[in-house]
């Protein structure tokens, strides 16, 4: 009944094989890049409907750091007197706050993204890493404005481009996004299964925004724990992303009396290594988890 | 039937898992009361399939048969868990009706996304833009969030989208369901038109008359097996005498516990 699954015999059946090829077979991170026009309108699309029907639109990504240097800025600079301990207080913490947003904005759309686009993972075959690497590249948009104004804040401050500077603010950026994609990779691939995912991320962000060296300097950490805390706590990878970009954008506005850790450019790259490692094991762990999503959404 | 192959199904079988619990609590309860956590069930037992290039095969049974399971698994939304699948070309397939149109985005927008989303790039859409504008009849609601539109017309959008991409292998679910008369003879007639392009077409419908119009081979899938393959008219016979029988028995033999398609 079945029809010619045996295949035509002679010339044909191997002609016949040529172009025939699995469908649905993700090629991963890679595949993203190769669609990336699709990519492009997806992110847009992303933006779009975020602002639909909201008078400040774009406006709004001006306003939440704002929100939240005004906040930190009076708490910590003011009320806590961080403003007389570090020189130039505005721009150390606002050049760790922009970072660290954008870090925690990566890592929670990314974890909604897969679950976000639900009806079109269930219908359409798509590789569907397009969706977390879209909402990475959205809160990269979304850093810009942020990054604006630190950079503003810090010329006035007397900040001239380094090669030092630059440097250390690249190595930090592409540490902290390298580390939010491949736990969003993660994230999102788990939310699909475990609706508890976003809850867990939920919780750690806020750990990330204490963690880290923004509304106190580091050295408060070395003046109060033991060795082997102040060695944990340099370990964390955003705790080095935001030293970096403090040593960008806040240390060459300063005297240059305040040190950072040694070898921490060294951390950076050791860390950003170990973060292309976690991206590997993250882009595994999706390809594995994403051949049901389908049926899970 | 086109020596060249376009689709190939061999051996495929797939299995979905119902979850009862999903909690903590829930699945401590049901341990606690004995009852399983969880079910299988075979959406498609061992299916093999070949579709040559050039042909329109129309997928047919009852729910839960597992058509829907076979056209999403040839789409490669679905790995199937044993057996293989391959394909020649482009696949593109309105698997149910737009998928992929955001309703945030306005008719204009959604072409080059939906279009990019099904495999054109920025020339090709641009090319075709006119043509899936006229074919879609949206006048001047093109630029306006696709929201607003009617049902009638997101689905006209969605289509003419679909059918502007030009695919290898068609893959086409339950679409033709919707929509007023006249747009439904004018979809029909374009999918004729396709056919006689010698490109391939796979559909799921459950109206027996359209797909004696439009497909030349049927597959009757039962409770995931084939039933029958083979010429159009039989299948559809079939798929109306088991919808008599199931009107008449339905205090008769238990379902398959789920719609598998969903």
């Amino acid at each position: 009944m079945t029809a010619a699954s045996g295949a035509p015999a002679g010339l044909d059946a191997g002609l016949d094989d040529a172009g025939l090829v699995e469908p649905g077979h993700g090629g991963g991170l890679g595949e993203v890049f190769r669609r990336r026009y699709l990519l492009r309108l997806i992110v847009r699309r992303e933006l779009r409907a975020r602002y639909q029907g909201s008078l400040l639109g774009l406006g709004w990504s001006y306003v939440r750091p704002a929100a939240h240097f005004a906040v930190f800025y009076f708490v910590a600079g003011v009320f806590l007197r961080m403003s007389d301990r570090v020189e130039h207080f505005p721009i150390f913490m606002f050049s760790a706050l922009v970072l660290v947003s954008f870090f925690n904005e990566t890592l929670i759309n990314t974890t909604h993204s897969v679950l976000g686009n639900a009806p079109l993972v269930r219908k359409v075959y798509l590789p569907r890493e397009l969706f977390p690497v879209a909402s990475l590249l959205v809160s990269c948009v979304h850093l810009l404005p942020g990054l604006a104004i630190v950079l503003t804040v810090a010329s006035v401050w007397g900040w001239t481009p380094s090669a030092a500077a630059i440097g250390s603010a690249l190595l930090g950026f592409a540490l902290v996004a390298t580390l939010g994609i491949a736990l969003g990779l993660i994230c999102s691939a788990l939310h699909v299964f475990y609706r508890d995912t976003d809850k867990v991320v939920d919780i750690a962000t806020l750990f990330v925004t204490w963690s880290v060296p923004m509304i106190y300097p580091w050295t408060v950490v070395r003046d109060t724990a033991p060795g082997w805390a102040l060695d944990a706590y340099l370990a964390n990878p955003m705790a080095v992303g935001v030293l970096l970009f403090e040593r960008a954008f806040w240390w060459p506005t300063t005297d240059g009396a305040s040190a950072f850790p040694a070898d921490l450019t060294r951390d950076g790259f050791v860390l950003l290594a170990m973060a292309v490692l976690l991206l590997g094991v993250g882009q595994f762990v999706f390809a594995r988890l994403q051949r049901r999503f389908a049926e899970e959404l | 039937m086109a020596a060249a192959r376009a689709v190939v199904v061999d051996g495929v079988t797939k299995r979905f898992t119902l979850r009862h619990a999903r909690s903590i609590k829930n699945m401590t309860v049901r341990a606690l009361r004995r009852e399983k956590l969880r079910d299988r069930f075979t959406a498609l037992d061992e299916v093999s399939v070949t579709i040559g290039v050039g042909e329109a095969v129309a997928l047919i049974g009852v729910n839960g048969s597992g058509k829907s399971t076979l056209l999403k698994i040839i789409s490669g939304v679905m790995p199937p868990d044993a057996g293989t699948v391959r394909v020649r070309g482009r696949v593109a397939g309105l698997i149910e009706v737009g998928a992929g149109l955001h309703p945030d985005l306005t008719g204009r927008e959604n072409v080059f996304l939906n279009g990019a989303i099904l495999g054109m790039d920025r020339a090709e859409t641009l090319r075709k833009f006119d043509s899936i504008v006229e074919f879609a009849d949206i006048g001047r609601f093109l630029d306006q969030p696709v929201r607003f539109y009617s049902s009638g017309m997101f689905m006209r959008l969605a289509f003419s989208i679909a059918v502007h991409t030009d695919p290898d292998v068609f893959l086409i679910d339950e679409v033709l369901a919707v929509g007023d008369p006249l747009f439904r003879r004018k979809c029909i007639d374009r999918l004729r038109e396709y056919r006689a392009s010698g490109r391939t077409m796979v559909i799921v419908a459950h109206d027996a008359k359209l797909l004696r119009q439009l497909c030349t081979r049927g597959v009757f899938l039962e409770d995931g097996r084939v039933l029958w393959d083979g010429d159009i008219d039989t299948a559809a016979d079939l798929l109306l005498k088991k919808r008599q029988e199931r009107r008449r028995g339905l205090t008769a033999p238990a379902r398959p516990p789920a719609e598998a398609g969903r």
